[in-house]
């Protein structure tokens, strides 16, 4: 245990051009054929006067974190990407269902846009407050171009021309025990009145195949609150001794984008109408990619 | 208020008069009775631009106060309060060695014809008294801003601070001049200069014809013995295990100019200063040439607290969170309204810690 963090500290800390690490991206690059370090290094960040990412994006814990997810997107769990061309330039709201108990399929929508998409586009994802407290977690996250989910801090992106991955399940989706898979839970407003105020066009995006990777019985919240975390599920896996989520197939298919207009301050009945359209185009993509599936699996 | 007041010009430099009048003109009273000009500049303050005005600084002989001195002394008068002796002050800077608590303050406003108030006597050191720093920082703090009101001061310049707003979890990234000053939440340190932070907005409301400026830097690094310059001056900074928040600094030199910027006649309200660039702890640390100590957080807490008690150190456990959670300022207003952006690198700012000031 003891070693398993410090080994995560030593690679959440900042490489200096550890040889190993370099080898390492360079053998999944050539092993899926792409270029890694290219499609970092054409990251464009609004650097301040020192050379920074105001956020604290770091492309050398980038890239080896790009190699160890282009890994699980094209090795373990093989995505299927569909419709990557819809995602605009400029300003955008990547809106996507949330499942699997650890958010991979954050990660591995994030190497779609890094992977799939000509050129590359580099995501940024709003997390919970709770994970900036969580030691070593709060180090990797800024350094891979995650962000704290507040307003501000959306608004300020947005005005950067920057694409934004939202759940706006939240909570609630991820930890959806496994006999309610594929059930949206309720959206929540505030991606919607962004888009409003900011004028960005959402992208709904499915997501199918990470509600199977870990199957889970229960939610209890309870113990979970004890521990200070939104949720603890109840994963027979991880007793077998399987830590690692099932090598489900994911089906990721980008909709084509929705604009939106009206006042972002109108009141919550005006909005919830504007986000079921949202919800609606991704329930319906949802059910149209689990119908083409023959199993999870494949 | 009267003018008799203003006539008695009376120096009491280094007389031992008691002043009873002054003893009493403890001047709530400026407070609740406001200046008799409702809403309407008094001519008084139009006609002073005529003759030579002074500029008070409170705390002059800090290593900011002798800094803005130096910047200051040629073209404007300079009046200083502060207990410690300025032995080396300009010859043209007039020096009040006075515990600014004592009722004598007052006549140095007495003396009349003051263009501005710029106040950086805020006291720092740790291990006074919390009754202490509160007296020094926030009852001695309100008695000037009595003063300020009752021989209409037109401009008040309070140098407050980022630490403020606090650092915390759900902080965005960038904090900006309305975000809650949520500072005083873990620190009794913070909780004065959040008290004393809000007292100047108080001002700032009640006294629409005075120009008051609150500004509220990011961590102030150079020559001063603050707690951002002193913590970059360990040499072996102690960091937080698995925290690398992202930290902003600003040179010295660069919130003198802030003030200079301030001091001009029309600039009001509230300005965040940032310096150039914000980056990781980690990162800055590597740029000041030092080998942080990362220590888990619990223990931390405890190993900080009990040096501070048994007081070999000035650091207090609730500035650990600085080291943790992000409190960093968005300085656009600054750049607009106060025309400010900051000159100094990151580089240039370090070099200056072990400089003497």
């Amino acid at each position: 245990m003891e070693q398993a963090l410090r080994q995560f500290a030593h690679a959440s800390s900042y490489s200096r051009d550890s040889s190993l690490r370099a080898r390492f991206v360079e053998a999944v690059g050539a092993s899926i054929g792409e270029d890694l370090d290219a499609r970092v290094d054409s990251i464009r960040v609004f650097e301040n006067e020192a050379g920074f990412d105001p956020f604290g994006f770091d492309r050398d814990t980038a890239r080896w974190m790009l190699a160890v997810v282009a890994w699980l997107h094209r090795r373990y769990f093989r995505c299927i990407v569909k419709g990557i061309e819809n995602v605009p330039e400029g300003r955008v709201l990547v809106i996507a269902n949330h499942s699997g108990q650890i958010p991979i399929d954050g990660m591995m929508i994030g190497a779609a846009l890094m992977l799939d998409a000509e050129p590359p586009r580099f995501p940024r994802s709003m997390v919970e407050r709770w994970t900036v407290e969580l030691p070593f977690v709060s180090t990797l996250f800024p350094r891979i171009g995650q962000v704290l989910g507040s307003p501000e801090n959306a608004r300020r992106l947005l005005q950067q021309e920057e694409c934004i991955v939202v759940f706006p399940e939240g909570a609630k989706g991820i930890s959806k025990p496994f006999k309610e898979r594929y059930r949206l839970q309720p959206f929540g407003l505030g991606f919607m009145r962004l888009a409003l105020e900011t004028n960005t066009p959402i992208v709904p995006v499915s997501v199918v195949g990470a509600e199977e990777q870990y199957i889970s019985l229960a939610n209890w919240t309870k113990v979970g609150a004890l521990m200070g975390m939104p949720a603890f599920p109840v994963i027979p896996q991880l007793f077998l001794g399987m830590p690692l989520p099932l090598p489900t197939r994911y089906r990721i298919s980008f909709g084509e984008p929705l604009r939106f207009e009206g006042d972002p301050d109108a009141d919550d009945v005006v909005i919830e109408s504007k986000v079921a359209v949202v919800r609606e185009r991704i329930a319906s993509m949802i059910a149209a990619d689990r119908a083409a599936r023959r199993s999870i699996f494949f | 208020m009267t003018t008799v007041d203003n006539q008695r010009v009376t120096k009491l430099m280094g007389e031992a008069r008691v002043d009873f009048d002054a003893e009493r003109g403890n001047s709530r009273a400026g407070l609740v009775e406001p200046p008799t000009h409702s809403g309407v500049f008094p001519s008084a303050f139009v006609e002073r631009e005529l003759v030579e005005e002074g500029v008070v600084v409170t705390g002059i002989c800090g290593r900011l106060g002798k800094l803005l001195t130096r910047e200051l002394h040629r073209t404007t008068k300079v009046i200083g309060i502060d207990r410690r002796p300025f032995p080396d002050r300009p010859r043209d800077v007039v020096h009040h060695e006075i515990d600014l608590r004592r009722s004598r303050t007052k006549d140095v406003f007495r003396g009349g014809r003051i263009r501005a108030l710029v106040h950086l006597g805020v006291m720092h050191n740790p291990h006074v008294s919390p009754r202490e720093r509160h007296q020094w920082n926030v009852v001695s703090f309100q008695k000037l801003l009595d003063y300020a009101v009752q021989f209409r001061v037109p401009k008040v310049i309070v140098l407050s601070g980022a630490g403020v707003y606090g650092a915390h979890p759900a902080n965005p990234q960038f904090l900006s001049e309305d975000a809650p000053l949520l500072g005083a939440q873990e620190d009794g340190r913070t909780r004065d200069l959040v008290e004393m932070d809000m007292l100047a907005q108080s001002h700032f409301w009640r006294y629409p014809e005075a120009e008051t400026v609150i500004l509220r830097p990011c961590n102030v690094v150079g020559t001063v013995r603050n707690a951002a310059s002193n913590y970059l001056r360990l040499a072996r900074p102690v960091t937080l295990l698995g925290y690398d928040p992202m930290v902003q600094i600003i040179d010295e030199r660069d919130v003198v100019r802030a003030i200079e910027l301030a001091l001009r006649p029309g600039v009001r309200g509230i300005f965040n200063l940032r310096g150039q660039g914000e980056l990781p702890l980690s990162r800055l640390l590597e740029r000041a040439g030092k080998k942080p100590l990362p220590l888990p957080t619990s223990a931390l807490r405890v190993a900080t607290d009990s040096l501070f008690q048994a007081r070999l150190s000035g650091f207090s456990k609730g500035q650990l969170d600085f080291l943790r959670f992000p409190c960093m300022v968005d300085d656009r207003r600054a750049k607009q309204e106060l025309g400010f952006s900051p000159r100094y690198t990151l580089d240039e700012t370090l070099a200056r810690l072990h400089l003497e000031g």
